[in-house]
This record gives structure tokens, C-alpha cells and sequence, in this order.
């Protein structure tokens, strides 16, 4: 250090020179004598003009926090250049601002006004650094200050400002307290937000600020649930910890019906018959109810498990971690086992890491032992670990023995006894011991093996053994009097006084199987009783007093030679000790009342020691916790709760209209959205139709739904609810017996199921209504499209008319949960609905269910479905692709289109249109598909078989693909009752997106955003310009537009200039955006732009449009 | 979350303090040091240390500590790897993580802790994002447009390095000759999970820079012979002061690959005073404080076996170790990896510029251990 300071003296005294001298030394800040006059340099450096010397200094004054140096006499020079334009200064300057402002209270407010221009900034950087450090800054007087800015930035239109707001929640919150409910609020705004930038940052606010406010969770759980893979590593920690949390007061345990379940297995297996019992023993029945009920998970708990799974693979050992802790306190137990693996795999990472997995493994393999014993090899221990990660692994290797591995492990642990550490050899033996109270049939060959260490040259080593073999003996003295005795030689030569003890004490304790033996000990130790140490000398005189009681006559004198020696030994424990057994023993007049019972006392037979895990019944805290660890409560733990007995309601966690509007629209409720969106389309056509013959096929289709609901929901469900098959096939049974709650989570799984319901009931009245009129009606364009409309008007005024149904459709709004039994009909009624369009009506059927999409959307509940209002879908005509070619599929032709209309069954899938025609002269017979091959993530939803196709007959159906956004082709086979064929559908990636409405100004807005969005990470990677030379055609306006939505399904957003043409659709699998722009320049030249966060997406729609445009 | 962090160096000098929140005297670490006595070694300092007021967390890199002060519940792991992060990030900035080179860059290295945490959560972590907000020292932008993957192979675990140089946005895809070897994966953030689980192969677009693309174990069904054998004799005399010891290292299969930078180290036993030995090959040196003979073999020739035989002088008098010593061995195979593990090939979509592909294969023993 001196040395050091003579170098800065040097350079104080040159510092007037130039700033090159600092230049290669910055962390030379030292202050000792010449402190005063450096500080000097600095401050006139902070003062100059020069951004280089400003610059300089305030990296010194860096240098000098970092050490630990106090720099706070700067501050006033520092906090001048606050506002400094060099935007290096500046951070420097925000760095010490932020440490020293606690400190200077007043001439920090002179900052204040700096940060809150910031906050105002256009550039969202500026705007987040400024509340960064304005949050960071821990003077009481701007709370209102910060709270405003707080308020302001969770509204912000950049996602990464908002961010920054939920940090600067928790700062807010530890400077004053009594902010808290404002901040709740804030919390719970952000907490809808839909952004994975911000999920983590503000599940952590409300870890820190409110943690007992689950219930701010339920209407976000499903949300946070799908985030939860996108969010960046640190958040997924902290929602997966908050989540356990979550769950367990949410859900049932999956493990309690356990042992109940084996118990009345049998009776459930029979479950049919017991509806036909039910009548007779109804009460019985619903006594018995909650135990024999097999347990069905919540699908809300399902999705949680589902989620979080993948991230077992993730690189940071605390995901890892959080997931594992999450499955052992959430999981069924059949299912725990993959963590395991993940777990071992952390275990070969830093000693740091490994250590405190190995300590939650530990608490682990106590409760789930067969998880880990597949990998019991991992735990072996090599000689090169630290002592703190062997002891672990012997822990573990302990818990984990069993009767079939015991052998390999005691042989394992006979290598670690030779090693040349000795805390971990004594750890070892007790681990030995620890094997032998637990595996019975292990226990004499411990015992001996423990024995022949006994003549172990190392000292530690036997006397941790004696230390071991006591208590194993106590649990069956009688037979060992023998180890007993060769215990007793060992006192001449054993000095470790722990060791001593215990063979002092299981002589005396049993004295009576070494008779002869046991006064020749006391005689020796009596001689050596001076020299022992305490704990010896204690059992020195128990082992007298017991002897005393049982061989008195050839013990008397001896006792009392120790008991005298006692009485003048130095510790007063002793002597007390001594004086007590005098008492206690030796008869005298006045203590005869007790003497009698000196016997009992001493020689009762004492319960045999447990050896206990030190990890047993640690998992009452949340493993990978602190507290786990410590074993004891840290500060802001929270507990674990336990499971509830009864399931709290599920549909809390329904995600209502009002939480889910989206960014990007302004309507704020669905009614106003509706009428906005169908008044201009429908109102003309409206009436038109005879209101009197569909309200009649209305009437018949309540009591049609409610015959064909109760047996088609099992069928459906096993069929369509491939996902749910998993969670058991009782399910089935209980459906029948509770339908209601069934429903309820059947619908759950899927995050956008709630609208799905409300807009599939609506749409299955409608095929109805249309396969009534259908029949009757012509098949011209202008009739068809009126037809939807007056399915529309309908709609609507059957709701007046019919009380009923007005109840039903009420009841699908407000609750669009417990809908699921008409998702099936709406399979069902698919087929009849789709043999009517013969193969020319394409186009037209293509309007009809465009409006009818366009309609349900209006009515639907989410924010993902967006109303296509300004698409213009008469406009493009359906390109048709060949599946199966008329003489490959030897007679059976198979084309299919992408019809553009949201697919009913799942928001996510594609529908494609697929038409069968049968050329031959015989019947075709079950047409199906079997064997998709898909991408991973892909799915399909196949469309019902079609049992027999006629000669010459054409039919078409309807079927569901979820590419992923990605155009990769979906393979199946497409099979007849005699043939097979390999198929495969390969969307162009126009079609794998959907018309989304928008203003002009949102359309800006959302282009900014996704603009900004890709700075954090790689410039411009969220938008493709591409010049292009228009194709002959393309003169107008409407050639166009035509050929842009032709090529992809795009929605124009309406635009100033007539120079400039504007879409926006949505990719269909998750969502994102997509926005093309063209302008078209002098000649024929023009400008191309599309943004979407879907890089390829992207790419490949640029392609198409540029071919379509210049065509 | 994370309150401060105290940077030590061996010596017990706090060189470093960054606060995040309030300031936190550096008294706190006082109990660590305590902890650092009462374990004698450094590697059994234990990595948690509760003081009356906070909780001491702490991880040992390069003889530098770095001390986490944390003040309520947080999980252990979730510091332990962001300190483990921090330190990746001081080797990717300055190539190395020791006391001189955080001293040297001070200024930067607190740009980076003020940018890596906000109030004690994590907020910039990944390289290629923090590099765009603080530049390190020495710009090196290459423009060259190149991508090398090193795969480097402990025992029967693996990691694949990635070195990407690429501009725009390449989408790559990589896929092996037999990605069945691999048993269990962890993956960068950047890959895309769900083709790997359908189709074994590594879709991904990378960061900019130098990353860990995957961690891979491969099971133990699998294992392949472990390229060398070791032939040992070890034996301290019943009495006198004496011992003989003789090892050779030699060559099984290792598929016409040389062996290299073999290296052998014997903890041996406290009563072995100074051996007298004579390699056939290389140098060997053993220091008696420590008690550890490191023998330096090199390449191994396979026509020539290397061979280190001798005499070990023991303290007179004690009695004879009970136990022979262990041998660790580490070594290092270039062009090969041991796991059977190959690259197939590896494609780049989105950009239409052709890359430079490249793929180093290294084996090298992390824990061989020889028990006698």
C-alpha cells in the first residue's frame, strides 16, 4: 500500500499536465497524505470543459468506490455534470449518484429535475435508465416523485420501461413502507402485462412487496404458466418458486388418495356398476365419496406441471433447480422420477452448485428414494471432492440404501474408511452404522466389519467405531456379549475419551452379560480415575453405581474408592454426581425410600437410539430455498402452505374479456367491439330471411344438444382430448357423476379456451342453421351470404324470443367455462355441415365462413382473436393444392385449400379445407388419416372419419394443423379401408397467419414497438425492406391490395396516403404480428416492408409478396 | 436478492465492493473470514454462511472469492450461478477472472455489476447484450465471417463450445452422426427445445461471440475404454524408512490419435518425506510440503511406454501408511472425442452469405483417478 501511494503522490504532483498520465491507471485513486490535494485535481477536472478530463476523473472517483474509499466530499463537484451530454460521464456519474445520495439528501434533490426530463425522453433507453437511477436513489423526500414515475412507466408503450418499473417497485417499497397499497396496484397492472420482459420482473416486485396476495395471481396464472419458457432465466426462478407457492394452496394433493386408493382399488375398478347401486345407498355413497373419489388433477395444475418441465434441460443450475423443488412439492409421485436425472447432471457442475444440490438431493432421497437410486454411482465420492460435498454424498448414499444395494454400498464405504481424511472417515463409519440400524439384514455384518476396525491403527477410527457399535448393541445386547468383551481389552489401549465413554457405559449398562469381566474394568479405571477426562469420569461412576447394584459384594469398596475420588474431583458436575449416587445407592437411614428403587432406576431398560438424518422432515421449507439449507427460517421466507382439503374454486383463474384486451386495440369491451365490426356489414342484409323457419330449427336445437351432449362428451373426450387422456382414464367415470365440474376442467387446458367455448357454441348454432336453410335454399352466392346474416340477426332475436336460449347464451358469456360437452357436439355437427358444399361453392362457402368468422370474433372473448373487419376476402380466390392425384390414388382424387376461417376447435391450427372425390365405381370405405409425422410442437386435428364416399360423390371436410408458424410440411397418411398413402400438406406461409384490425396509429405504433423491441438484441432484425419493380397488373389500387391478400391472409389497414398500402395479420400459432407496408414510387417502383418478430416468417413472406406484386 | 458483493483475494484483502442496494459495511465479511480459518482449506469454505444479519454466499474462482451479502430468502443456486455468470462474463471481457485483471479494469468491471443487476435482480446477463452496452477493453470486432465449434470431452461428459462471428441473423441448425449417444442435455437459452425432443438435432440463432451452446452427459451404457492404462506398483516397506513405487503409463486403442499432455499427480501419504525416482519420460517433481508428486509425461509414444520408478523415503519411525496413494491422470486427446460423438453437418438459414464452418474435437480426462 505505501508503495501505491507513493505512485499517486507522483502522479498527483503531475496531474496538471495532461490526462494521458491518468490514462493507464485509473484504480490508482488511493487517498493518504496528499488526499486533500488530489481531491483538488479532481474537482478542477470535473469542472473543466473537456469531456476526456471529466471523464478521467470520474473514473478515478469509480476506482475509488470500488475499493471502498470514501469519495462522498465530491459529490457536489460530481453532481453537476448530472446532466453532462457525454453519455460515458454520465453513467459514471449515475454510479456515484447512486451510492452517495443517501448520504447527501439535499444536493442530491438537485438531480431530481435531470432524471425527470428523462423520463419524458423518446428514446425508451433514456426513459428506463432515468427511472433506474431515479428509483435507485434513497431519499425519502421524492417518494411522490418516484411513485408518479412508477404509475407513469407501467403504462409506458415499450415493454423494457416497463420493466424497469417493476424493479424500481421494490425499491420504492423498502424506502417507505406505507406505499404499499399504491404499489399493489401498480403490481397488479403489471401483472397482466403480456410481455415476457416484464413477467419476471414483476413477480418478483410481488415477492417482495406482496407475497400474501395470491389471489392478485389467479386471473395471470394461465398466462404466466405459457410465458413461463420465454421469460429470461432469473424471472423463471422466481415465478417458478412463486407458482409452488400458488399451487399448493390451489390444488389438491396429487399423492393423498394414495393409500386410500390401494385400499379401495378394488372397488373402483368396478366403478361402472356403481350408478346402479347408487340409488340404493346414496348416503353411504357420498360419505364414501372423498375417500374413494380418484383423484383427477385440475388441468390448470396439469399445465403447470407440463410447462415447467422443459426447463429441467435449461443451462442454469437454479431453473433446474426451481423446477425440481416445484415437482417434488407438486407432482404426483409416479412422476417426480425425471428430475432426478437433471439433478445428477447439476451435480458434475461448480462445487458451489453441487453443494447445495447435493443438500436438496439429501432431503429428497429421504422421502423418494427409488428416484434416485438409478443413479446411485453419481454419489460415489473421489478422493479429490471437498470434504463438505463427501460428507454430502455419504448422506445421500446412506439414505439411498436398501436391501438390494447395501452390499456394493458397504463395500464403497470400506474404500472411504482408508482415507487419509479423517472427519470424512469418521463421517463414513457413521454412515455404516446408520445402514446397519436401517436394513436389518445387514446388521451383523456391519457389526463385524465395525469390530475388525476396532484394531484400526488410526485412533479416530476406533474410536468412532466404539462410538457406532454402542449404539448398534443396544439394539440386541444379548447377543453380543462377545464384541462386549473384546470392548472391554480395547480400554488399555483406546485414549479418544468419547471412545472410552461409551465402552464404560455398555459394560456397566450390561454388566450382567459379562459378569466376570466387568468389576476387573472398574478396577482399572478406578486406578486411572485421576487422569481420565470428565465425560470418562461420569461413566466411571455410573459404571460403579451399577455394578454396585448388581455384584455388590465384589464392588462395594471399589465404588466407594471412586465415589470418594469423585467427591474432591474438580468439576463440580462430578462431585455432584457423585454425592446423587451416594445418596442413591448406599443405603442409609434416612434415604431408604429411594434406595429401594435405585435398581429400577439405573438399570431400566433404555429404548435403543435412532439414527436420524439430519435431512429428515426438511422439506417443510420449499426445497432449494435458503431456509432449506440453513435448516432454519431466513428472513422473508414464506411457507409452504399445505394442501388444502378441499379444492379451492377453479374458476378464479378464468381470464374474463376486461384483464385480456390487448395492446393494440382501444375497444375496451366486447359489445362495443361487436357493434362496431358488424353494423356496417350486416345491417343492410339484415331481416331479410324468414326469421319464423330458423327460429323453429333453433328450438329443436337446445333438446338435440342436450340428448346427443351426455353420450358424445366421453366419446369426444377420448377422441379430441388427447391431452387430458394422460391425467388418467377415470376421468371418464367421474364425468358422469359430476358433469358440471368435468366440464369445467376440461376446458381449462388450452390458455385461450374460455372464447373458444363462447365462440364455438355460437358457431355450432350457426352450421345448424345453415345445414337447415342450406337444404331448402339455392346455392347462389348473394343467398348464402344472407344467410349468415340471418344467422346473425338471429341470433340476436331469438335471444328476445326465447327465453331458454337466452339463458344458455348468457350463461356462455358470463361463464364460458363449463361449456365443454358443446365443443363436442361441434365436432359432431361438422359433419353434417360439411358434406354440403359441393366443390364449385368453395369460394362462396369461403364468404360465408369468413363473415361467420368475422362474427365470432366479434363475440369472442379473447384478446387473440381479432375481428378482420377490413379484409376484403371475395377479393382473392382460394388457390387449391393436390393431395392425392386421381391416378396415384388410384381413382380417389384429394385436394385441399387453406379456407381462411379461424379453425373452431383450436385458435392455433390452421384449417385446411380438404375435398375427397371418388372417381371409381365402387364405394370408397373409411377415409382417415393415421400416422401424422409432425414437426415437434406441431399437432393435427384429424378430421372425423368418413365412413363411406359413393361413386362419383365429392365430400369435403375440415381439419386443424398447428404448424408452429413454421412451414414445414405436416406428413400423414391419408388411408382407405383398403390402401394407404403418403401424403403431405406444406402451407405457403401466407396462410399460416390471420387478418388482424387495426388504425393507422396503432398500426404505427405496433411497427414502432417491434422495431425497438429487437435493439436489445440485434439491430433490425424484426424488419425485411425490399425494393421491388410492380408487374404490369399491378396498376390500380385494387390489383394491389388484391394480390397482396391473395398471397397472404392480410387485413388492410386503412392509410392516409394513397401512396401507401398497409396489412396486418397475426400468425396463428402464437400470435405475433405481422405488418407489411408498400409504397409505391414513381414508375414502377416500390417499396416493400414487412416487421414481425418471426424472423423467418418474415423472410419468407417478403418472398411471396415480391413475387406476387411482380408478377 | 443479491444486497452486495465483496470481491477477496486470497490474502483476505477485500479489493473490490459493489453495492445495490443500502451500503453494507464491510465489517460482514468478517464472518467469512472466520469460516475461511475454520475450514483451513479453500475448497471447504462452505458456499452459505448465515451472520446474525445477513447471509454470506460465496464462490471461489481463479483465488479470488466473491462474497454475495444477501439479506432475506432467496434461493442458494440462484446466486451461486449468477456469481458463477459474473465471472464468465470477467473471462469474456478480459480473458481472464484474477485480482490483476479486475484491478486493472475497475471502471469497466462496475460498469458491468451496475448493468448485470438492478437492486439486487438479475437484469443483463448475456454477453452479446452487454457488449453493446459497455465495450470491452480491446475492440476486437473480426467482420470474418466464421463459426468453430470446440467440443471438448471429460470422461464421459461433454460441452460444445460455440465461437459465432456470423452478421445478421443466421438460424443454424446442427446436427450429429449419433445424437442416441447422448443420454442427458442442458442448452443455451438460444435453442429451440422442442427440435431438439422431435428430432435430435440443434436449431438454433445464435448469440454473437463465445458460448456455451450445450452441456451433454452420455450414459454409462455407452462408455467407451478410456484411452490409457496404468500399470502401478506401489509398496512401503513393513519396516524401515523405505518404499518402492513404479508406474507406467501406457496406450489402449485411441484410433491412430497421439495421446498428449498427459499428466500424473500423486497426493501421497503425510510420512513420505522426498522420493527419488527416474521417469523414462518427462520431468517429475515432488514437493514434500504439500506431499505432491507431479510427473509431466507429454506425448505418449506408443512405441516407447513412459515409466517412473523409484524410491520413496519415509519419516523414520512412523508407522507405514496403511494405504497406497491414488493416482490422478489427466490427458488430452486433439481430433478425437472420446464419446463417439460427431458433428454431422450444420446449416444456416435467413442469411444468404456462405459461413466458415469449423469443428475441434478434444478429449481431456477432468477426474481419471487410478485407486491402488
Amino acid at each position: 500500500m505505501s508503495a501505491g501511494s507513493a505512485y499517486n503522490d507522483e502522479k498527483g504532483g503531475s496531474s496538471n499536465t495532461g490526462e494521458p498520465e491518468y490514462g493507464h491507471d485509473p484504480a490508482s485513486g488511493g487517498i493518504f497524505s496528499s488526499d486533500y490535494k488530489r481531491h483538488d485535481d479532481l474537482k478542477e477536472m470535473l469542472d473543466s470543459n473537456k469531456d476526456s478530463l471529466k471523464l478521467e476523473a470520474m473514473k478515478r472517483i469509480v476506482a475509488m468506490i470500488a475499493r471502498g474509499k470514501n469519495a462522498s466530499d465530491l459529490f457536489p463537484a460530481v453532481v453537476k455534470n448530472v446532466a453532462c451530454k457525454n453519455i460515458e460521464v454520465k453513467k459514471l456519474v449515475y454510479v456515484y449518484l447512486v451510492r452517495y445520495a443517501e448520504e447527501q439528501q439535499d444536493l442530491a434533490l438537485l438531480s431530481i429535475s435531470t432524471f425527470q426530463r428523462g423520463l419524458k425522453d423518446p428514446n425508451q433507453l433514456i426513459r428506463a435508465s432515468a427511472l433506474r437511477v431515479l428509483s435507485s436513489i434513497r431519499v425519502t423526500i421524492i417518494v411522490p416523485i418516484m411513485m408518479l414515475a412508477i404509475k407513469e412507466a407501467a403504462s409506458d408503450m415499450s415493454p423494457y420501461v416497463r420493466k424497469t418499473a417493476a424493479h424500481a417497485i421494490p425499491k420504492l417499497y423498502s424506502l417507505d413502507p406505507d406505499q404499499k397499497d399504491q404499489l399493489i396496484e401498480v403490481i397488479e397492472k403489471l401483472l397482466a402485462d403480456k410481455t415476457t420482459l416484464v413477467a419476471g420482473s414483476v413477480v418478483m416486485a410481488f415477492e417482495e412487496v406482496c407475497p400474501e396476495r395470491i389471489d392478485l395471481i389467479h386471473k395471470n396464472y394461465r398466462k404466466l404458466c405459457n410465458l413461463l419458457i420465454d421469460v429470461e432465466e432469473w424471472g423463471q426462478v422466481v415465478i417458478i418458486n412463486m407458482l409452488t407457492r400458488y399451487a399448493r394452496t390451489q390444488f389438491l394433493n396429487p399423492n393423498h388418495n394414495e393409500s386410500l386408493l390401494e385400499e379401495s382399488a378394488e372397488k373402483a375398478f368396478y366403478g361402472s356398476d356403481e350408478e346402479e347401486t347408487e340409488e340404493k345407498d346414496e348416503k353411504e355413497e357420498v360419505a364414501a365419496l372423498a375417500k374413494r373419489k380418484p383423484y383427477v388433477m385440475d388441468p390448470d395444475h396439469r399445465l403447470l406441471l407440463r410447462n415447467t418441465k422443459p426447463l429441467l434441460q435449461s443451462r442454469n443450475a437454479a431453473v433446474v433447480m426451481a423446477v425440481a423443488q416445484l415437482y417434488f412439492h407438486l407432482a404426483p409421485k409416479a412422476e417426480v422420477g425425471v428430475i432426478a436425472k437433471a439433478q445428477v447432471r447439476l451435480m458434475r457442475s461448480h462445487s458451489e452448485v453441487q453443494y447445495v444440490v447435493l443438500q436438496n438431493v439429501a432431503t429428497m432421497s429421504i422421502k423418494r428414494r427409488g428416484m434416485f437410486e438409478p443413479y446411485l454411482k453419481s454419489f460415489y465420492i473421489r478422493s479429490t471432492d471437498p470434504t463438505l460435498i463427501k460428507v454430502l454424498k455419504l448422506e445421500v448414499l446412506t439414505n439411498l440404501a436398501n436391501e438390494t444395494n447395501i452390499s456394493t454400498i458397504l463395500r464403497e464405504f470400506q474404500t472411504y474408511i482408508k482415507s487419509m481424511d479423517k472427519d470424512f472417515v469418521a463421517a463414513s463409519i457413521q454412515a455404516i452404522g446408520r445402514c446397519a440400524t436401517n436394513i436389518g439384514e445387514v446388521r451383523d455384518t456391519c457389526l463385524n466389519g465395525l469390530v475388525q476396525l476396532l484394531s484400526n491403527r488410526d485412533e479416530l477410527v476406533v474410536a468412532e467405531s466404539v462410538v457406532v457399535i454402542k449404539k448398534l448393541l443396544q439394539m440386541q445386547p444379548a447377543q453380543h456379549s462377545d464384541i462386549i468383551k473384546h470392548m472391554a481389552k480395547l480400554t488399555d489401549n483406546i485414549q479418544v475419551p468419547m471412545a472410552r465413554a461409551s465402552i464404560l457405559w455398555l459394560i456397566g449398562e450390561y454388566c450382567e452379560h459379562v459378569p466376570k469381566i466387568a468389576p476387573d474394568v472398574l478396577r482399572k479405571m478406578a486406578k486411572s480415575f485421576t487422569n481420565e477426562e470428565d465425560i470418562v469420569k461420569l461413566q466411571i461412576i455410573n459404571l460403579a453405581a451399577k455394578l454396585y447394584l448388581t455384584n455388590s459384594k465384589q464392588t462395594k469398596l471399589l465404588t466407594q474408592y471412586v465415589l470418594n475420588l469423585a467427591k474432591y474431583d474438580q468439576n463440580y458436575d462430578i462431585r455432584d454426581r457423585a454425592r446423587f449416587i451416594r445418596q442413591l445407592i448406599v443405603p442409609t437411614e434416612k434415604s431408604g425410600v429411594l434406595s429401594k428403587y435405585a435398581k429400577k432406576l439405573f438399570l431400566a431398560l433404555k429404548p435403543a437410539p435412532v439414527f436420524e438424518s439430519p435431512f429428515k422432515d426438511r422439506d417443510h421449507f420449499q426445497l432449494g430455498s435458503l431456509s432449506h439449507l440453513l435448516n432454519a427460517k431466513a428472513t422473508g421466507y414464506q411457507e409452504l402452505p399445505a394442501w388444502p382439503g378441499m379444492a379451492p374454486d377453479p374458476s378464479v383463474r378464468n381470464v374474463e374479456v376486461k384483464e385480456a384486451v390487448p395492446e393494440w386495440t382501444r375497444c375496451s369491451s366486447r359489445e362495443k367491439r361487436k357493434e362496431k365490426v358488424e353494423k356496417p356489414f350486416y345491417s343492410d342484409s339484415e331481416g331479410e330471411s324468414g326469421p319464423t323457419e330458423s327460429a323453429d330449427s333453433e328450438s329443436e336445437l337446445p333438446s338435440e344438444m342436450e340428448s346427443g351432449g351426455g353420450s358424445e362428451s366421453e366419446e369426444g373426450g377420448s377422441g379430441s382430448g388427447s391431452e387430458e387422456s394422460d391425467e388418467g382414464s377415470e376421468s371418464g367415470k367421474e364425468k358422469k357423476k359430476k358433469p358440471e365440474k368435468i366440464k369445467v376442467r376440461k376446458t381449462l387446458p388450452e390458455s385461450a379456451e374460455s372464447e373458444q367455448s363462447g365462440e364455438e357454441e355460437k358457431s355450432v348454432r350457426k352450421r345448424k342453421e345453415r345445414k337447415a336453410s342450406s337444404e331448402s335454399s339455392s346455392e347462389e352466392e348473394e343467398e348464402s351470404s344472407s344467410e349468415s346474416s340471418s344467422s346473425e340477426s338471429e341470433s340476436e332475436e331469438e335471444s328476445e324470443s326465447e327465453p331458454e336460449t337466452k339463458k344458455k347464451k348468457k350463461i356462455s358469456l358470463s361463464k364460458p367455462a363449463p361449456k365443454l360437452p358443446k365443443k363436442e357436439i361441434s365436432l359432431l355437427d361438422l359433419d353434417d355441415f360439411i358434406p354440403t358444399p359441393s366443390p364449385q361453392v368453395t369460394p362462396i362457402n369461403n364468404i360465408v365462413s369468413n363473415s361467420l368468422a368475422t362474427d365470432l370474433q366479434g363475440l369472442s372473448l379473447t384478446d387473440s382473436a381479432l375481428s378482420p373487419t377490413m379484409i376484403s376476402p371475395s377479393f382473392s380466390s382460394v388457390k387449391t393444392y393436390e393431395l392425392l392425384h386421381r391416378i396415384t390414388g388410384e381413382g380417389l382424387a384429394v385436394e385441399y385449400c387453406f379456407s381462411r376461417q379461424p379453425y373452431s376447435l383450436d385458435p392455433h391450427m390452421v384449417a385446411v379445407q380438404i375435398q375427397f372425390s371418388n372417381n371409381t365405381d365402387t364405394e370408397a370405405k373409411s377415409l382417415r388419416i393415421q400416422e401424422p409425422k409432425l414437426m415437434s410442437g406441431m399437432r393435427m386435428q384429424e378430421f372425423p372419419e368418413i365412413e363411406v364416399l359413393a361413386p362419383g360423390e365429392t365430400v369435403t371436410v375440415v381439419m386443424g394443423i398447428d404448424f408452429c408458424d413454421s412451414t414445414q410440411a405436416a406428413n400423414f397418411q391419408l388411408c382407405t379401408q383398403t390402401r394407404k398413402f403418403y401424403v403431405s400438406i406444406q402451407p405457403p406461409v401466407g396462410e399460416l397467419m390471420m387478418p388482424v384490425f387495426m388504425s393507422e396509429n396503432e398500426f404505427k405504433k405496433e411497427q414502432e414497438q417491434l422495431i425497438k423491441l429487437s435493439m436489445g438484441h440485434l439491430m433490425g432484425m424484426n424488419e425485411i425492406n425490399e425494393k421491388l419493380t410492380m408487374g404490369e397488373k399491378c396498376q390500380s389500387d385494387h390489383a394491389i391490395v388484391q394480390r397482396v391478400t391473395s398471397a397472404a391472409n392480410l387485413s388492410r389497414v386503412p392509410c392516409g396516403s394513397d401512396r401507401e398500402y398497409r396489412f396486418a395479420a397475426k400468425t396463428v400459432a402464437s400470435g405475433s404480428l405481422v405488418l407489411v407496408t408498400v409504397v409505391t414510387k414513381e414508375g414502377m417502383a416500390a417499396q416493400l416492408t414487412v416487421n414481425c418478430e418471426k424472423m423467418v416468417i418474415g423472410t419468407m413472406l417478403v418472398k411471396d409478396i415480391l413475387q406476387a406484386l411482380s408478377q | 436478492m443479491i444486497h452486495s458483493l465483496f470481491l477477496i483475494n486470497s490474502a483476505g484483502d477485500i479489493f473490490l465492493e459493489k453495492h445495490w442496494k443500502s451500503v453494507v459495511s464491510r465489517s460482514v465479511c468478517d464472518y467469512f473470514f472466520e469460516a475461511q480459518e475454520k475450514a483451513v482449506d479453500v475448497e471447504n469454505v462452505p458456499p452459505v454462511i448465515p451472520t446474525p444479519h445477513h447471509y454470506l454466499i460465496s464462490i471461489y474462482q481463479d483465488k479470488v472469492f466473491f462474497v454475495a451479502v444477501i439479506q432475506t430468502e432467496v434461493p442458494p443456486l440462484f446466486v451461486i450461478e449468477f456469481l458463477h455468470r459474473v465471472v464468465a462474463m470477467f473471462r469474456d471481457y478480459f480473458g481472464e477472472c484474477s485480482e490483476a485483471a479486475i484491478k486493472e479494469n475497475v471502471v469497466t468491471v462496475y460498469e458491468l455489476l451496475e448493468e448485470m443487476l438492478d437492486n439486487g435482480f438479475p437484469l443483463a446477463t448475456e454477453s452479446n447484450i452487454l457488449k453493446e452496452l459497455i465495450r470491452p477493453p480491446t475492440i476486437l470486432r473480426s467482420v470474418v465471417n466464421s463459426i468453430t465449434g470446440s467440443t471438448v470431452f471429460a470422461e464421459i461428459q461433454g460441452v460444445i463450445d460455440a465461437s459465432i462471428k456470423l452478421s445478421g441473423m443466421p438460424d443454424l441448425t446442427l446436427s450429429f452422426m449419433n445424437p442416441r449417444l447422448l443420454d442427458d442435455v442442458s442448452f443455451h437459452p438460444c435453442v429451440r427445445f422442442k427440435r431438439w425432443e422431435s428430432e435430435r438435432v440443434l436449431s438454433f440463432i445464435p448469440p454473437d461471440g463465445n458460448f456455451r451452446l450445450m452441456d451433454y452427459h452420455v450414459g454409462s451404457q455407452n462408455l467407451v475404454a478410456i484411452p490409457v492404462y496404468v500399470n502401478h506398483n506401489i509398496n512401503f516397506k513393513e519396516s524401515g524408512s523405505s518404499g518402492r513405487f513404479d508406474v507406467t503409463v501406457g496406450l489402449k486403442q485411441t484410433m491412430g490419435k497421439s495421446v498428449e499432455g498427459v499428466i500424473m499427480t500423486v497426493h501421497m501419504p503425510k510420512v513420505v518425506l522426498n522420493m527419488n525416482l527416474t521417469p523414462t519420460q518427462g520431468t517429475y517433481t515432488y514437493d514434500p510440503v504439500t506431499k505432491i508428486l507431479t510427473w509431466d509425461i507429454g506425448k505418449i509414444n506408443p512405441q516407447k511406454i513412459p515409466n517412473l520408478k523409484g524410491v520413496i523415503c519415509l519419516q523414520s519411525g512412523a508407522p507405514k501408511p496403511e494405504e497406497n496413494p491414488n493416482l490422478n491422470i489427466q490427458f488430452r486427446i486433439q481430433q478425437l472425442a472420446i464419446s463417439g460423438i460427431k458433428v454431422n453437418r450444420l446449416d444456416m438459414f435467413g442469411e444468404k452469405y456462405k459461413p466458415f464452418k469449423g469443428v475441434k474435437y478434444v478429449t481431456k480426462a477432468g477426474k481419471f483417478q487410478v485407486r491402488t
